[in-house]
C-alpha cells in the first residue's frame, strides 16, 4: 500500500450546502452537525472497476438502447461528450460513467413520475459508457425536456442529464447534472441555485460544440468532468496526527 | 503575481434526485431490458471466504420518515481486510453493492461478508467496517459514512477515536440482532444524526 497517496480534501466551497431551504426536499434531509474530517484511508483510496465485459454494445447510446435497436427514440439528436480528469489535469482513464434522463417531452419512465407528459415507447433513458486511455467518454442522446417539479407552486427543471461518475477509488465518487448551454430556465431553477457560485454553476452548462456536430444527423455538447486529484507527495508515511 | 497552481476544481455536485434508480439500477427501478442486469446486485459471489451477514435498516430524515426513495452504496474489504484490486483479496468479494430502501417500508438488506480489520498507509489499523454512500431526492451531496460492527473490537478504530461526543460512536456502530444478523439506521437530521464523513 506503500504506492497509495491521500486524496485531496473535498473543496467544499464548490458544492451546494446540505441545506438550501429554496429546495424544499432538502430541509429534512440535510445534516445539521458538521462533518467529521480527516485524511483518506485504504477505504477511500481504493475502490471498484468495472470492465468493458460489463457493457454492451449500446449501453452508451439512449437512442436506441431501450429497444435494442429495433426503433429510436423521439426528440433532438444530441452527442454528449467529454472527458473525465482529475484536478491534477489527469486524464481519469477506464472509468464508469452512467448517466439518466427525461425523454423528450420531460417525463421519466419511473413509477414516481406522474407528469402527463406521455412516455415514449423507445425511450428508457439511461445509459453507461467507460472513459478510454485519454479519459474521454462519449454517448448518443436526444435532447431532455424541461418538465415542471413540485416545490414551489411553478418550479420548472431546466432541460438537464444526471452524471455519475466513480473515478478510480470510491473516495473521488460523485453525482451531479449537466445543463444545455442557453437554457433560460437554468436561472430560476432552485436546484441549480444550491451552487452558490455562478462560476461554478457554469461548469455544469455543456457548451454547444459545432465542431464535433455532424450535419443532417447530431448537435453535439461538450461536458468534461473533473474528480478529486491525489496528493503528490514523498512524504506519505507519517504517521497521521491527531 | 506568483506562478499559477495549475490545478483544476472538482466538478460541482448536484442531488442525485428522486429518480437516482433509473440510472443506477434501472431494473429496480423497472426499466428492463437495457442491461442483462443492474450493477452491484451482490458485494460477494459464491464462495466468499468469511461470515456471510445480513445488516437491515433504514435511512431517516430530520422528521423521522424513513426515506423511500433512498440509494446507498457500499464498498468493504473481504474477511481478510484486503480490498478487491489488492494483492491476495478474494476473488470472490467485489465489495461493491448497491441497494435501495424498499419504496414502500423504506427499509434496506445489505447481505455481505464481514469485512476483517483494514491496514493503512501509515501502519495504523481501522476496525472491521463498510463504507456507505448515501444518495437521494434533497441530499444535494453524497452523504459518506460508516457501519462499523458492535461486537467488534472498535477501541483502537482511528476513526472513531476522533469521534469527540462519544455518545455518537453509537450511530456508526450496527446492532447484532442474531446470528449473523446486525440491524444499521443512518439519521441524517436531529436527535441520533449519524456522523458523516469529510474523508
Amino acid at each position: 500500500m506503500s504506492d497509495q497517496k491521500p486524496l485531496m480534501p473535498r473543496r467544499r466551497e464548490v458544492h451546494p450546502l446540505p441545506y438550501w431551504p429554496d429546495y424544499k426536499t432538502s430541509v429534512a434531509r440535510s445534516p445539521s452537525l458538521p462533518l467529521l474530517s480527516m485524511e483518506s484511508t485504504t477505504s477511500e483510496e481504493t475502490g471498484p472497476r468495472f470492465g468493458h465485459s460489463t457493457l454492451g454494445p449500446l449501453d452508451n447510446n439512449l437512442i436506441e438502447n431501450y429497444t435494442q435497436g429495433a426503433a429510436k427514440a423521439v426528440g433532438e439528436r444530441v452527442r454528449l461528450h467529454g472527458r473525465v480528469m482529475d484536478e491534477t489535469g489527469r486524464p481519469v482513464a477506464g472509468t464508469l460513467v452512467e448517466i439518466w434522463q427525461a425523454n423528450a417531452g420531460g417525463r421519466y419512465r419511473h413509477i414516481k413520475d406522474t407528469y402527463f407528459a406521455p412516455l415514449d415507447p423507445n425511450f428508457g433513458g439511461c445509459g453507461r459508457t467507460i472513459t478510454d486511455d485519454a479519459g474521454y467518454y462519449e454517448f448518443m442522446t436526444i435532447r431532455p425536456g424541461a418538465y415542471p417539479w413540485p416545490n414551489r407552486a411553478n418550479d420548472w427543471r431546466p432541460m438537464h442529464v444526471h452524471f455519475s461518475i466513480f473515478g478510480p477509488t470510491f473516495g473521488q465518487r460523485l453525482i451531479t447534472q449537466c445543463y444545455f448551454q442557453g437554457d433560460p430556465l437554468i436561472d430560476l431553477c432552485p436546484i441549480a441555485a444550491t451552487i452558490r457560485d455562478r462560476s461554478q454553476l457554469d461548469r455544469l452548462v455543456a457548451a454547444l460544440d459545432m465542431q464535433n456536430s455532424r450535419g443532417m444527423d447530431y448537435l453535439a455538447y461538450k461536458f468534461d468532468i473533473v474528480l478529486r486529484g491525489r496528493r503528490q507527495t514523498m512524504f506519505e508515511n507519517r504517521p497521521e496526527g491527531m | 503575481m506568483t506562478q499559477s497552481l495549475d490545478m483544476l476544481v472538482e466538478t460541482p455536485s448536484q442531488t442525485a434526485g428522486p429518480y437516482v434508480h433509473i440510472g443506477c439500477i434501472p431494473t429496480f427501478a423497472g426499466v428492463e431490458g437495457i442491461y442483462p442486469q443492474d450493477l452491484g446486485l451482490s458485494p460477494i459471489e459464491d464462495g466468499a471466504k468469511g461470515q456471510i451477514v445480513t445488516i437491515t435498516g433504514s435511512v431517516f430524515d430530520g422528521t423521522g420518515w424513513a426515506m423511500r426513495d433512498a440509494m446507498i452504496e457500499s464498498w468493504q474489504a473481504d474477511a481478510a481486510g484486503r480490498y478487491a484490486g489488492q494483492e491476495g483479496a478474494d476473488p470472490n468479494v467485489s465489495g461493491f453493492c448497491r441497494f435501495a430502501a424498499d419504496k414502500d417500508s423504506g427499509q434496506f438488506t445489505l447481505r455481505t461478508v464481514k469485512p476483517g480489520a483494514v491496514a493503512n498507509r501509515d501502519g495504523s489499523v481501522m476496525a472491521p467496517h463498510i463504507t456507505l454512500w448515501i444518495v437521494a431526492r434533497g441530499i444535494n451531496i453524497g452523504l459518506h459514512t460508516r457501519l462499523y460492527f458492535e461486537d467488534e473490537n472498535n477501541d483502537q478504530d482511528p476513526l472513531l477515536a476522533r469521534i469527540e461526543q462519544r455518545h455518537r460512536v453509537d450511530t456508526l456502530l450496527a446492532r447484532k440482532t442474531g446470528e449473523g444478523s446486525y440491524h444499521f439506521d443512518i439519521r441524517l437530521q436531529g436527535e441520533g444524526e449519524t456522523v458523516f464523513l469529510d474523508i
